[in-house]
């Protein structure tokens, strides 16, 4: 299965593909470097990461057209890695990230995804402009004024160059912008910091590497956390980066088959020299834009980039890391949400503070598992409490028998159960209380719990206690009750209320 | 079988054998009395994107404005091949009608044509197409692109047009001993299509034990009235001396099963029924 693909998706489009791999090449280069640079480590294994990641979601991935490399969002999570323990214990982490992703593809976990409510999504991308901006703030401080103007011209350079006519819409913008700022950076001899002032840069092809750590526990309790956190956040944003493909093309994805490319992805990189990666939203849109639809166009973007890399090195290492931040702040600009901001009134108060949260837990913690986790658990809790709000008690009272009649009606779980023990007049003194709970769902335990306090309580007080409909209302407590997927079968659980 | 829930159906693009395909159809669907339906499906094209602005950049609200120039893009072009379908369905309805039916059913489906007719298969009676479809409209050594998948993925009988139509008179069972010629010869001994029509079973085969297989399914055929049959025994190569056979009997259709063989096999050895397809004058109706 993993091997399959469409005749489509390769020879379908083969014009389009072709120039849009090559465009988004040109702006994989600028990224893979800026995103070693952030992960501490030499360019060359954020360039080599980005050609086998993108060479192997191509093959194998779920997702035709969508574009994954090197990304600055697992660059973030390895930086105390490195720093500590150094590059071979990265890609021993790379590995392990990779087989964690195979084996969630192979459970399914992609289906998790439905648990990411729309406002996470929507911090995740806007956290991960703001990190992608943060991680450009280094190269503009305590450095001289020529590399303000350089960055400001490159930013003027990308955004006004395409309304040139002729020109403008046939050669990308960020390629003019860093081959006119390297032009003058070289014909003024500017004394700035240039992309070989960072590291080394590839000068071969890649090759086969077993990354040298001792196979040892120790080992595997040093990267196991990396990993775990690196295939988390590799499979949201790809998963993310997928849904968003999907909508822009208006054709499905097997999202399944998508982590299972990741991870393979990741096994390449790892033994290849490279760091993690995974998809790339702002890539996958220029991909699009450019008319990238098949899977040739990320082997194209893949291929392309390491032949450049290897071939151009000499030119790669003189580009002044001013261009490079150009187009890693239009990057972040791409990446982050608009529509969100102007959003903000329209939704309600608990979407925006999901949204919110969701990015200051990433912009505080550096690491957008914990964002995400924080967001769904924030939206879990929001949800809970809208639906604790469905559940009311009504009474009356039949004075000849002395008989007091409670009906309860709506949801009642742990969220409710305590405005359930509240709704109850245990003052009043009645000879026998009928608690009608025909229109009732109980979902959990604590709901039982909190009606068995009452029935307890009924009794201390002297009164005789009936339940009606019992059985009824904790039909819902069972796990996986959805196994009565028939329209009928709900109709017969949740009919008449 | 039951007549009026199973339907003619009728594919249409716009091609020169169209108005061939529209007049068999209305020939099947009045012989067997059953309604006529005319299908023509909107191939979208996912795999090819409308636009491509290469200037590489992206700014705030990119996103929302590619998504947006991608709707109003693909709605245009939606709407344009929504009208020519339209037009074609039309033009199809009114060749129809002068033939003599009264009101056929037009339907306009988004997506392939495989999948559209998976869809309707339970709806099928008897499926009529053209042999190639616009994409081969002037390559008469090619058949249709889609043809051996539509064949395959469906198990109606479906007659594959190749010509401007002309009443058949003269059928040949091209019978082979398998399953499927067994189901051809059914068909043709119930099926009220065949009535007053002559009727030639033939065989063709390397070795003479055919001839047992043959002699019952003759006997199948001729106690049936008002059919005309002619058995007829032959050696050589099947599709040649078929073909032959054809043209020098003027037979106007022939009837056969189809795709016996794993798609693998035919990949090695080639597809008789392809062959047939290919070489045939006459329409096929094929059986699977």
């Amino acid at each position: 299965m993993l091997f399959l693909s469409k005749k489509q998706d390769w020879i379908g489009n083969i014009r389009g593909d072709v120039l849009a791999g090559l465009v988004v090449a040109l702006a994989l280069i600028p990224e893979a470097i800026a995103f070693s640079i952030i992960a501490g480590v030499d360019p060359k294994v954020g360039l080599y990461a980005s050609f086998c990641i993108a060479v192997i979601t191509a093959l194998v991935g779920g997702r035709p057209g969508m574009i994954s490399a090197a990304t600055g969002a697992m660059a973030l999570l390895m930086v105390t890695l490195v720093n500590d323990h150094g590059l071979q214990y990265l890609l021993a982490a790379t590995l392990l990230t990779g087989v964690l992703q195979i084996i969630a593809g192979y459970l399914k976990l992609g289906s998790l995804m439905s648990f990411v409510s729309r406002s996470v999504v929507t911090g995740f991308v806007n956290a991960l402009a703001i990190l992608i901006f943060m991680a450009q703030l280094p190269e503009l401080t305590h450095v001289s004024w020529h590399v303000y103007a350089m960055t400001a011209g490159g930013l003027a350079i990308i955004y006004l160059f395409p309304y040139l006519p002729l020109l403008g819409k046939t050669l990308p913008s960020p390629l003019v912008c860093i081959v006119a700022l390297t032009c003058i950076a070289i014909y003024w001899h500017l004394d700035i910091r240039t992309v070989g002032d960072m590291g080394k840069l590839p000068d071969t092809l890649p090759i086969f590497l077993w990354p040298e750590v001792p196979l040892t526990f120790e080992t595997l309790q040093i990267i196991f956390p990396y990993s775990a956190g690196l295939a988390v956040v590799g499979l949201l944003e790809s998963l993310m980066t997928a849904t968003i493909v999907d909508d822009l093309t208006d054709t499905s994805s097997d999202k399944n088959r998508e982590c299972k490319g990741q991870g393979l992805a990741n096994i390449g990189a790892g033994l290849l020299g490279g760091m993690a990666g995974c998809a790339m939203i702002g890539q996958s849109i220029i991909n699009i834009k450019s008319g990238g639809r098949g899977r040739l166009s990320t082997l194209i973007a893949g291929t392309f980039l390491l032949v450049m890399v290897v071939f151009l090195d000499d030119w790669i290492s003189r580009i002044p890391m001013a261009a490079l931040v150009a187009v890693m702040i239009m990057v972040s600009i791409g990446t982050f949400s608009w529509n969100s901001i102007v959003n903000l009134k329209e939704h309600p108060l608990s979407t925006n503070v999901v949204m919110v949260a969701t990015v200051i837990v990433v912009v505080w913690t550096h690491n957008l598992a914990y964002g995400v986790f924080v967001g769904v658990l924030l939206a879990s809790l929001f949800f809970a409490n809208k639906i604790g709000h469905f559940m009311y008690v009504e009474s009356d009272l039949d004075e000849e028998s002395n008989t007091r009649t409670y009906h309860v009606v709506g949801q009642v779980f742990f969220n409710s159960a305590d405005k359930l023990a509240a709704a109850f007049d245990f003052k009043e003194a009645v000879e026998k209380v009928v608690i009608d709970l025909h229109r009732a769902h109980f979902w959990d335990i604590s709901s039982v719990t909190a009606l068995d306090k009452v029935v307890i309580k009924f009794r201390r007080e002297g009164a005789e206690v009936e339940l009606i409909g019992l059985n009824e209302a904790s039909s819902t407590i069972v796990d996986r009750f959805g196994i009565h997927d028939k329209p009928e079968e709900i109709e017969k659980i949740m009919g008449g209320h | 079988m039951n007549t009026n829930t199973n339907r003619v159906l009728a594919c249409i693009d716009g091609s020169s054998l169209t108005e061939a395909v529209c007049d068999y159809a209305a020939w099947i669907a009045q012989r067997v009395e059953a309604p006529l339906k005319l299908l023509h499906t909107i191939n979208h094209h996912p795999e090819a994107a409308p636009i491509s602005d290469l200037s590489g950049n992206i700014g705030l609200g990119s996103q929302e404005h590619l998504l947006e120039e991608l709707i109003s893009v693909e709605q245009q072009r939606s709407k344009l091949l929504l009208q020519q379908g339209k037009l074609i369905l039309n033009a199809a309805k009114d060749r129809v009608m002068q033939a003599g039916i009264a009101d056929p059913i037009t339907n306009q489906r988004h997506g392939s044509l495989v999948e559209s007719l998976i869809a309707l298969e339970d709806d099928i009676r008897v499926l009529v197409i053209g042999l190639r479809g616009k994409v081969h409209e002037n390559q008469p050594d090619k058949i249709g692109a889609k043809l051996e998948s539509i064949i395959r993925s469906l198990h109606k009988p479906i007659l594959v047009v190749n010509d401007a139509f002309k009443a058949p008179q003269r059928i040949m069972i091209a019978y082979d001993g398998s399953k499927a010629a067994e189901k051809a010869v059914d068909m043709v001994a119930t099926s009220l299509l065949y009535k007053g029509l002559t009727c030639h079973l033939v065989c063709v085969s390397k070795d003479d034990n055919a001839g047992t297989v043959l002699e019952i399914a003759a006997n199948k055929l001729s106690h049936i009235d008002g059919i005309e049959l002619i058995v007829k025994k032959l050696k050589g190569k099947a599709d040649q001396v078929l073909c032959e056979y054809q043209a020098s009997h003027d037979i106007d259709l022939i009837v056969m099963g189809a795709f016996s063989h794993t798609r693998i096999h035919d990949l090695l050895l080639g597809s008789f029924t392809a062959k047939m397809l290919t070489h045939t004058q006459k329409p096929v109706l094929l059986l699977r």
